[in-house]
């Protein structure tokens, strides 16, 4: 059988967007080091369930990294620890018996606490909506094939397609900048030779949509050590030059140039 | 067309975007991602500066007649194409031009990320951003005031009731055998150092300069920049204090024109 | 009763039925769509691609889901890939091979027409995919690579690293965030659908909780359109997403929507057993890990010994020694059931002996550890940060978990259920994979009826209706709904029980493991039967839920799913009990053949099971659609 760790956790609780919150303090005695932090967590709400307090609200869905719904600040890093893993994946055995943890929602001035440990990242969605795609209706897409797209080039804009849209890289970034989720979303299709006929207007549109809600970023590279999908900061700069460009190049030359 | 959105986006932009839209390309410095991108290039600028700045100081150890001669060919720089002191005065506008608009830029993104981040109240960790980094503003702002005193002090005279103009050795010798002035010298310029550090590295990532091959040697470049100027220019303080530079009143047959 | 189950196939060739039919259909003129809104629940591959295409053509679309973002929905989890008869190897792929195959693959218990649909329309949401930057994996050459997946015997999977789901989901998200950009969809996240309004017999909108402010609301528009996933959560323990449950399905389905086939549940042979009592999910392994590793058990009961220290003659390859010919790759039901006979004899391996070994070191030893790092790195990582245990040095433990659910509701040709104006689509509906679902069909299954089936299937019935207003939500059929459901969400919070949610949740699933899962019996269906109630009814009585109804408050969440889910699992062993056969997923002990393989009655049972409710506490009524086979010829399965 598993090793049983006996942990003290702060956890931030708030009753609702408008309330203030606090720090409260839990002992949690007897956690198996094979539980994933989330189902640590899930004990906790259990007992706490059973001796009528309420339950501590935390989200989650698919558990396997993939979805980005979970999301905390761990002892002061976003998703914990463990690089490269959403809170999701992170285990008990990362950590050792008597710890304390402090366990605090992520925090932006766009990320406004809804409950406890939850957090509202639908600006993120706006970002989306700006300009995170490429205008193909259904039904009028030409044979897969037909648009040859070298193996690099498909790797690279893969890279970058597999931000799971967490946030952890705001939560961690001292001027709670966007960058890195933009940048990803940007990159992935500004890559790819589909993506090219909006190259430019995406960009623009995804940036300004992006700052109205976020900071701005000074290179400070805490969103990749956060970003359970490691994020390379490279998609930074890739999106800074073609914003740039998008703003000083004349579109038609800028296209033709790629 | 449009609908009510109902629930999507409960967030608001914290910063509207502008309806007014700058005529190109002013435009870009409507934006974050643009400003960066003017500081960047500001302050690439002022690197040159300083580091030709301080190449023209070392002159100071060849000796007197040298740093002073030196000092005559900035003025007279251009030779007899431009009249005198006409392109030293256009790079000084400029330059002074890069430095505004280098704080401008700072000031605005700054203010940005305020708006936009929220304290943990638990503590964080920082996993990447270094000291320096997260300094930017603070040793700007040092390098800012310093600058201001530097020239009331070497180029304007105000401190010192000996001030020679273009006698530069002897003016500096005089100054930094004073001890306060000295440490004034050598706090701002290890700010200034500090500055450089993590500013020589995130330019790349604004200009968008992003090579995989080449990346890993951004580091060293803004490592070898930050370590000379910190090596050169406190040397200068240091050295006088320790009287390896010698201030022997006065240099003779030197007009002290301008 | 036929009458009623009428699944409107269209005549003609196979091969022909489904262009026949999109000239049959009745459309709405182009300037017309903007005259109708159109409900899409669910933002995963069907509902996200169903309500972009859908606005794209001018419908006025409102989506809604539980999750904060549409980009969350379960589908986001898959990882294998996506089948499509494109023959981009040349190796002998065809529509009609891909129809064959999945037919073949469901056990003889699908549609012929809609499968064929679907083999049709597959290479087309390649194309779709593909135009919208979705990151397939190429060659060399800049062309689509693609793997043979699942035992089939071409290469058709498309697929994108191990996160196919995510790549398509993201691919049809930004679709759908362009059109909510346009202002055509209005997007409600953090809102649950409740329940189904129908008024004179058509489905007329929904009813839906906000679930930050608690605020119970009612939504009106001309179709509704069900895109709410699988059920699989019935047994706590599954590979799904948390959340995702029954409740919208199953709500329409007490609004007088079929449900069909609810033993049909999918097992997976490749996931990580569970650890410990505070499991909350299970996790998959690629299938693809079989290719590589060998599975075993020690031959003896009482083994304790480490994996290593067992001599080859100590073990059992049970695959290998009861199926020469396919040995360790013989189909997941197969791996599955007899992963189960072994460790019901006791011979899991495990502390909590509940697993077999997947053993990588004969493959290490003939090709190298690099080699085999290049293949599964990622998948041993992943399992190492889940159990700790190193997969390169320790044999991999796994066992079967519920993966993915084959009934659901009843559905026609159209995608509309029993309700007019209600469709069904994704893994929400009974669906186009019978008895046994293909590895990478679902995700093909999703887009195929957002994208393309049902945008040219549900003008059929809007035409009809042109003119006509919503229903307004000021309508004594929404208001009454209105309260019956916010009044239904609070008795929650006035049950003053002592047990969590959870708990029962937990203990239903362990009843519909141990007596509705990979095999099942007459006996232990009837014992389901009889403690399924029995719980429910404890469950009503002494769940403890607490806070308030008017914020975010998760156990609330669950309560009203749980309580759904009760509904379900008792009819999940109806349905299991009087499938007097075995076929793909259900397995009948009492019908097996003497090698122990699944034997079908096709002469009883070649027919969907299409279940009405008859009111609370009533007797499910059990319709059928027979199944007519005029292109395929009914074989026995044999992998010996
Ligand atoms: C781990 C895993 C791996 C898989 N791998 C593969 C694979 O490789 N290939 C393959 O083909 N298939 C695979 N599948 C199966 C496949 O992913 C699913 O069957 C498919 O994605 C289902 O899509 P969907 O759109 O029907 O539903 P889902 O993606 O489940 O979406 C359901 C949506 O409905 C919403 N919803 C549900 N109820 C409500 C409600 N009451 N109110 C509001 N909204 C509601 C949810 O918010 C969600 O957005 C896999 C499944 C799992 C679990
Ligand atoms: C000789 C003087 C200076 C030099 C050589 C210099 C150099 C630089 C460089 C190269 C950058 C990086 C730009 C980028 O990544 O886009 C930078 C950034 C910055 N500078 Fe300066 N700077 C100087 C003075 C100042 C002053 C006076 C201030 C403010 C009062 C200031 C404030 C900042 C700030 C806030 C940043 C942003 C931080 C960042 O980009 O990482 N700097 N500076
Ligand atoms: C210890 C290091 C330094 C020394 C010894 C030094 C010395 C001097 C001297 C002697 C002059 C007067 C030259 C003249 O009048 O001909 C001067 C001018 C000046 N220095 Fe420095 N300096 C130092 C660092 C810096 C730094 C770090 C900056 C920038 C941030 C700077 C900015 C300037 C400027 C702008 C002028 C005016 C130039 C002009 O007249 O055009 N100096 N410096
Ligand atoms: S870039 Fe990384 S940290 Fe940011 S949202 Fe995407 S996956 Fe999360
Ligand atoms: S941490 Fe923040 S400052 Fe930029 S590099 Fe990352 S967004
Ligand atoms: S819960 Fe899905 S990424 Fe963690």
């Amino acid at each position: 059988m598993a090793k049983h760790i006996n942990l003290t956790l702060k956890i931030w609780r708030q009753d609702g967007p408008k309330a203030a919150g606090r720090f409260e303090t839990y002992d949690v005695p007897d956690i198996s080091e094979d539980a994933s932090f989330l189902e640590m967590l899930d004990v906790l709400n259990e007992r706490l369930i059973e001796s009528g307090k309420e339950p501590v609200t935390f989200e989650s869905d698919c558990r396997e990294g993939i979805c980005g719904t979970c999301g905390l600040m761990i002892n002061g890093k976003a998703h914990g620890p463990e690089k490269g893993t959403a809170t999701c994946q992170l285990h008990m055995r990362k950590f050792s018996d008597g710890d304390h943890i402090t366990i605090e929602p992520w925090r932006a001035a766009s990320f406004p606490v809804i409950r406890d440990l939850a957090v509202d990242r639908s600006a993120l969605d706006k970002i989306m909506a700006a300009g995170g795609y490429i205008s193909v209706n259904t039904g009028a897409a030409p044979d897969a094939n037909l648009t040859l797209v070298p193996k690099d080039v498909a790797d690279t804009a893969f890279d970058a397609a597999a931000c799971i849209q967490c946030g952890a890289c705001v939560a961690a970034c001292p001027n709670s900048a966007a960058q890195l989720f933009t940048a990803a979303k940007v990159s992935h299709l500004n890559l790819l030779p589909q993506g090219q006929p909006e190259r430019w207007s995406r960009v623009e549109n995804m940036v300004e949509t992006m700052e109205e809600f976020f900071g701005a970023c000074t290179n400070h590279g805490e969103c990749y050590e956060a970003c359970p999908k490691e994020i390379s900061l490279d998609f930074i700069a890739i999106m800074n030059k073609d914003y740039v460009k998008s703003k000083i190049k004349n579109r038609r030359l800028a296209s033709q140039q790629g | 067309m449009a609908q009510t959105v109902s629930r999507y986006g409960r967030v608001e932009p914290i910063r509207p975007r502008s309806k007014v839209r700058l005529p190109f390309p002013l435009s870009l410095y409507q934006t974050a991602v643009g400003k960066k991108w003017v500081m960047a290039l500001t302050g690439l600028m002022l690197l040159g500066f300083v580091i030709f700045h301080a190449l023209g100081n070392i002159k100071m150890y060849i000796g007197p007649t040298e740093i002073n001669e030196y000092g005559e060919a900035l003025r007279d720089l251009g030779g007899h194409i431009v009249p005198r002191t006409h392109l030293l005065w256009i790079l000084r506008i400029g330059l002074a031009g890069a430095f505004l608009l280098h704080i401008h830029a700072a000031w605005g993104v700054s203010r940005m990320s305020k708006q936009a981040n929220t304290a943990y109240k638990g503590g964080r960790d920082y996993i990447a951003a270094n000291f320096a980094s997260r300094t930017m503003r603070w040793t700007g702002i040092i390098v800012a005031l310093y600058l201001v005193f530097h020239l009331a002090d070497l180029t304007w005279g105000w401190f010192n009731e000996d001030y020679i103009r273009g006698d530069v050795y002897f003016n500096m010798t005089e100054s930094m055998s004073n001890l306060p002035i000295a440490l004034i010298y050598i706090v701002a310029n290890v700010a200034l150092a500090i500055h450089v550090f993590h500013g020589a590295w995130s330019l790349f990532q604004s200009l968008g300069i992003n090579n995989p091959k080449y990346n890993p040697a951004r580091r060293l470049f803004a490592v070898a920049i930050a370590l000379f100027i910190l090596v050169v220019n406190v040397s200068f303080p240091i050295m006088v204090q320790a009287g390896v530079l010698e201030n022997d009143g006065p240099t003779p047959h030197e007009e002290a024109a301008e | 009763m036929s009458a009623v189950l009428d699944a409107r196939i269209p005549k003609g060739d196979l091969s022909e039925k489904w262009e026949n039919h999109k000239f049959s259909v009745k459309i709405v003129n182009a300037n017309n769509k903007r005259k109708f809104t159109v409900i899409v629940v669910g933002s995963g591959l069907a509902g996200a691609s169903a309500a972009a295409s859908l606005a794209e053509l001018g419908y006025k679309v409102k989506l809604f889901t539980y999750h904060d973002s549409p980009r969350r929905a379960h589908s986001i989890a898959a990882q294998g890939g996506i089948n499509a008869a494109k023959n981009y190897k040349n190796d002998g792929d065809s529509v009609h091979r891909l129809f064959y195959d999945t037919i073949k693959g469901g056990d003889y218990r699908a549609r012929e027409a809609n499968v064929h649909r679907l083999a049709e329309v597959s290479v087309n949401i390649i194309d779709q995919a593909t135009a919208q930057g979705v990151p397939f994996a190429r060659e060399y050459g800049g062309l689509l690579d693609n793997r043979s997946f699942g035992g089939a015997q071409v290469s058709r999977t498309f697929y994108a690293r191990g996160q196919t789901g995510q790549q398509l989901l993201i691919g049809a998200n930004s679709a759908l965030m362009r059109q909510v950009g346009l202002g055509t969809v209005e997007l409600n996240n953090r809102t649950e659908m409740l329940d189904v309004v129908v008024k004179d017999g058509q489905a007329v909108g929904i009813i839906t909780r906000d679930l930050l402010t608690g605020e119970v609301e009612g939504h009106s528009g001309h179709a509704v359109l069900l895109c709410t996933g699988g059920y699989g959560n019935v047994y706590f323990l599954s590979t799904n997403a948390k959340m995702c449950n029954v409740t919208a399905a199953w709500r329409a389905h007490r609004k007088g929507a079929y449900f069909a086939n609810p033993c049909y549940t999918q097992i997976h042979p490749t996931c990580i057993p569970a650890s410990d009592d505070f499991q909350s999910k299970l996790t998959l392994m690629s299938e693809s890990l079989r290719n590589d590793g060998r599975i075993w058990v020690p031959t003896s009961s009482s083994e304790t010994r480490a994996a290593d220290l067992i001599p080859e003659s100590e073990r059992d390859y049970f695959l290998e020694r009861k199926y020469p010919a396919f040995g360790n790759l013989v189909p997941r039901d197969v791996a599955s059931r007899n992963a189960k006979a072994v460790v019901d004899q006791e011979r899991g391996v495990g502390p909590l002996k509940n697993g077999v070994y997947l053993d990588f070191s004969a493959a290490i030893d003939r090709d190298g550890v690099n080699a085999i790092k290049e293949r599964y790195g990622n998948l041993f990582d992943m399992y190492e940060r889940i159990t700790g245990e190193d997969p390169y040095k320790v044999p991999m433990r796994i066992y079967p978990a519920t993966h993915y659910t084959m009934g659901g509701l009843w559905v026609d040709y159209n995608l509309m259920t029993t309700i007019p104006g209600l469709y069904a689509l994704g893994e929400a509906n009974f669906s186009d994979h019978g008895a046994n679902r293909l590895g990478a069909s679902a995700l093909m299954q999703g887009l195929a009826d957002g994208y393309f089936v049902i945008p040219a299937t549900v003008g059929d019935y809007l035409a009809n209706k042109l003119g006509d207003a919503v229903v307004p939500t000021s309508d004594p059929v929404f208001t009454q709904a209105i309260a019956e459901v916010a009044d239904r969400t609070k008795q929650w919070l006035s049950t003053g029980g002592t047990k969590s949610v959870d708990y029962y949740h937990r203990e239903l699933g362990k009843i519909v493991w141990d007596y509705i899962g990979m095999s099942r019996d007459r006996n232990g269906l009837e014992k389901a039967m009889s403690e399924i109630p029995a719980l429910h009814e404890e469950y009503r009585k002494n769940v403890r839920v607490l806070g308030s109804a008017d914020t975010l408050n998760q156990s609330l969440e669950k309560a009203g799913r749980v309580d759904d889910f009760f509904g379900l699992a008792q009819l999940m062993a109806r349905d299991a009990l009087e499938r007097e056969e075995s076929c793909g997923g259900h397995f009948r002990e009492e019908h097996q053949t003497e090698e122990g393989e699944a034997k079908r009655d096709d002469d009883n049972f070649a027919h969907v099971a299409a279940w009405e409710w008859q009111g609370e506490g009533g007797a499910h009524v059990r319709h059928k659609e027979e199944l007519v086979f005029e292109n395929v010829t009914l074989s026995q399965r044999s992998y010996k």
